[in-house]
């Protein structure tokens, strides 16, 4: 299946759901809502022509720019994105689904931005929604078991946040 | 159990309580820094809680301050027994993103080194395991092959463990003169060697005894959990990088002649003289993966070989790096190459800076690890070491 007839099969079955596809750079990916994100993972997982049954990878990237000189230039409002990306083994094919989030939900600092998990839909998810909320700050709705996995349970902050500082001090360890 | 009331009456209906016990993190079974907690009934076990995070270095944070060649280093430390093909895995993630093509003498250089980094890093996995189930002495064996591989890298770029070899745009140097012949003459001898650790461990009766049917997982688990590499094969989907890849992993093994290891219709590829698969052994089992770890040490003797064959009559040169405050295009690439332990892959997002936004590593034992949870319920205490043992897991690629 080429690229132009899965987004538009995809655009016919889900219609807005599907916010944006880019089909011109390296790695195509889509856009998907939110609250659709299941769905759509659920569908690529299962049906037959695609079978994307592997899920590689999650990744949250933080879209900030904290140096207000070069904030004038950047073209993009701060956002952070969930980047999922799959494989069809079946298929030998990939495929990049994006989930672009507020900074904050509710614009309110503090409040995590929520996406649902797709821990049901791919094993996988559990670990790496668990790093990804670990690390970057997303909260995944309906995650079985969401805690921190690489940093200690008492750890402050998201530190792949690009506004994360560093604590001066940890249970009696000098950070600097 | 005598009660205090009266001693004499003996207590029959004796209550006991399940019982955590702390695995790790300094347990020499568990590879490194992992933390197993376990809810165990007597001998049973009835719920595994990895934890992990003990060897987190944050390298990814630091994949942002730092330009790809200058995150070489970091990922050498990844997973530390190979070295040479996490170094490969990020340079193609790098050079995905330039678009540069490289020589054909440059990609047969990296296939001699990665296929002998895997002979390695299994090495190390085989004998590593004995431990595990209690034999010392195929972990001696197998490290005194392995130091051989040691000195052949040691000549090639100076370092035995951390090496920062092959980088974007190529390698840091070529081969050195008189190297394919040491390497040769390694691999002449390295073949009988085989032969010798299937008796030790694939075939020894103990060893069966301990892997067979332990751990069973079902191609459809497998792939669930995210699974890649000897354990993903180990339950018989045929699916190697190498083969069915993206484009920039495939083309080095373009025209090499090797066959995925992975037991389909009740056999192996059979153009050696492997050891009979035991009839207690399940598709899936701990033993099965602890076996196409084993046949991947020859199929590597084998690809390398061929590569060493194309190395000395390709035209090129080895590939020179690319600068090291080289400017990356706007862009995000994300390429997964076969690592020893399984599919590794590189998130590499850039704003158009010589810098990265973001650098994400995804580690292929970090999902194979995921299972424990699921397997490591109602066996044995001791079938615990067993199975963590076949997934071959390295913390600091899990950790990062």
């Amino acid at each position: 299946m080429s690229g132009q007839t899965f987004i538009d099969t995809l655009k016919q079955k889900f219609g807005e759901k599907i916010v944006g596809d880019h089909l011109e750079v390296i790695d195509p990916w889509i856009e998907v809502t939110p609250e659709a994100l299941v769905e759509v993972c659920q569908y690529l997982k299962t049906d037959p022509g695609l079978q994307f049954n592997q899920l590689q990878c999650i990744s949250g990237v933080d879209y900030l720019e904290t140096d207000p000189k070069k904030a004038k230039k950047i073209d993009w409002q701060p956002h952070t994105e969930v980047v999922y990306h799959l494989w069809s083994i079946p298929n030998k094919t990939s495929l990049v689904v994006k989930v672009i989030l507020p900074r904050w939900k509710n614009d309110e600092e503090g409040q995590l931005p929520e996406v649902p998990s797709v821990a049901d839909v791919w094993r996988t998810a559990d670990w790496h929604e668990r790093e990804v909320f670990d690390l970057s700050g997303v909260h995944f709705t309906g995650h079985p078991d969401l805690r921190r996995i690489l940093c200690p349970e008492d750890w402050v902050g998201y530190p792949l946040r690009k506004d994360y500082e560093m604590p001066l001090e940890y249970h009696g360890i000098r950070g600097r | 159990m005598a009660t205090v009331d009266d001693p004499r009456i003996i207590e029959f209906d004796v209550r006991t309580d399940e019982m955590l016990i702390n695995m790790g993190p300094q347990h020499p079974s568990t590879h490194g820094v992992l933390r197993l907690v376990l809810q165990t009934d007597g001998e049973i076990v009835s719920r595994t809680t990895p934890h992990l995070g003990y060897l987190h270095r944050c390298a990814e944070k630091i994949g942002e301050n730092l330009t790809p060649r200058q995150w070489i280093p970091y990922t050498d430390r990844m997973d530390y027994l190979a070295g040479m093909n996490m170094n490969l895995g990020w340079s193609i993630t790098v050079e995905k993103l330039l678009n540069h093509e490289l020589s054909e003498k440059a990609k047969h250089l990296r296939v001699i080194i990665a296929e002998l980094g895997r002979v390695a890093s299994h090495l190390v996995g085989m004998g590593a395991y004995g431990l595990d189930l209690g034999t010392f002495s195929p972990f001696l064996y197998a490290f005194r092959e392995r130091e051989k591989i040691l000195d052949l890298f040691e000549e090639v770029c100076g370092a035995r463990l951390t090496y920062s070899y092959i980088t974007p745009g190529g390698a840091t140097a070529d081969l050195p003169a008189g190297w394919l012949q040491k390497c040769e003459g390694f691999l002449e001898q390295l073949l009988p060697v085989i032969t010798e650790y299937h008796t030790l461990l694939t075939t020894n009766a103990i060893f069966v005894g301990r892997t067979a049917g332990i751990g069973v997982m079902s191609p459809e688990m497998v792939i669930d959990y995210g699974c890649t590499g000897p354990v993903l094969r180990g339950s018989g989907v045929s699916h190697d990088l190498r083969r069915d890849g993206e484009e920039r992993v495939t083309d080095m093994y373009d025209g090499y002649a090797f066959e995925v290891i992975c037991e389909q219709e009740g056999h192996y590829p059979n153009d050696h003289d492997y050891p009979a698969v035991p009839s207690k052994a399940v598709l899936g089992d701990c033993w099965h993966r602890f076996y196409v770890r084993m046949l991947e040490v020859i199929q590597s003797i084998d690809l390398c070989r061929q590569a060493m064959d194309r190395y000395s009559t390709a035209s090129g040169d080895y590939g020179i790096p690319v600068k090291l405050t080289q400017k990356l295009p706007k862009g995000e690439v994300y390429l997964e190459s076969e690592c020893p332990r399984g599919q590794m892959g590189f998130y590499l997002v850039s704003d158009g800076t010589s810098i990265p936004w973001r650098a994400r590593a995804r580690s292929s034992c970090f999902c194979n690890l995921s299972v424990t949870e699921a397997l490591c319920v109602d066996v044995p205490l001791a079938d615990v070491p067993a199975i963590i043992g076949s997934l071959d897991v390295v913390m600091g690629e899990i950790d990062r």
